[in-house]
């Protein structure tokens, strides 16, 4: 899925809960609809955590993948 | 003023159940809406607040945190030590420091020990502080609304508290909030 063009990345490595969500709504406001923004985390309730915020945001998580104890995140904003 | 108590009455309610007002952007969703009730001083329960604070106002969900008695001195400039008119006030004032970063836990205090030590656990396990959480809410839109009977009580001034702080209110301001459609409410 490389061939998706990623608006913007946001690097919440090494931070916990809240943080990669907070930091992830905050990046979203900065693309447009449509386009793709791309979050890599560490914090394993992150996983569980995207998909609620997606869910109440109404912003597609359109990948979340787990590789070596990190993980990726790809949403569309709505 | 010639108001009666029933047209009052009437725009409460109007006001309560109008549907609430277009979302300023595509990231709000007007159906969430979540009230807490800031009451406790304590350094945990004041994490708690700010941790939900601002992770709603990440999901979109339209925020209002009421700040009564104790969770008051949260919000009190850090170097405003001294505040109140009279003897009680400044004695109340002067016997706990304000701010967000001074906040003692309800247990294991151990004469800041025990707030020292959290700290540190923080800071090796990268968890934000409630600073931090309450400047990111403020960011995302969550409203902050003093008490003002509480201001009135402790002798605390607009001045005393931190900036970006929402107009003070009284309990029918937060009751009508924790009424309104779709509205859930912590108090913490």
């Amino acid at each position: 899925m490389n061939n998706l063009e990623i608006a913007q990345r946001v690097d919440a490595r090494g931070k916990s809960c809240p943080m990669p969500i907070v930091m992830t709504a905050q990046a979203i406001k900065t693309i447009q609809p449509g386009q793709l923004l791309e979050v890599v985390a560490t914090d394993p309730g992150s996983v569980k955590d995207f998909e609620a915020w997606a869910a109440t945001t109404g912003n597609a998580l359109i990948e979340s993948d787990a590789t070596n104890g990190q993980y990726r995140f790809v949403l569309r904003r709505k | 003023m010639a108001v009666t108590a029933e047209e009052q009455l009437a725009t409460a309610v109007a006001t309560q159940t109008s549907p609430a007002p277009a979302p300023e952007s595509s990231q709000e969703t007007d159906l969430n809406r979540l009230v807490i009730v800031c009451y406790s001083g304590d350094l945990e329960k004041t994490w708690a607040t700010m941790i939900l604070a601002s992770t709603a106002g990440a999901m979109g969900i339209k925020t209002t945190v009421f700040v009564t008695f104790w969770g008051l001195q949260t919000f009190v400039r850090d170097k405003k030590r001294i505040t109140g008119d009279n003897w009680m006030q400044k004695m109340l004032a002067f016997m706990q420091r304000p701010g967000v970063d001074n906040r003692k836990l309800s247990k294991m205090n151990f004469m800041g020990m025990g707030p020292w030590m959290m700290g540190q656990l923080a800071k090796r396990y990268n968890v934000s502080k409630p600073r931090e959480l309450l400047e990111m809410a403020q960011a995302l839109g969550v409203e902050f609304i003093p008490c003002q009977m509480t201001m009135d009580m402790f002798g605390l001034k607009r001045e005393d508290l931190i900036d970006g702080m929402g107009e003070p209110a009284g309990a029918a301001t937060a009751l009508a909030e924790m009424t309104a459609p779709h509205a859930r409410t912590l108090f913490i």
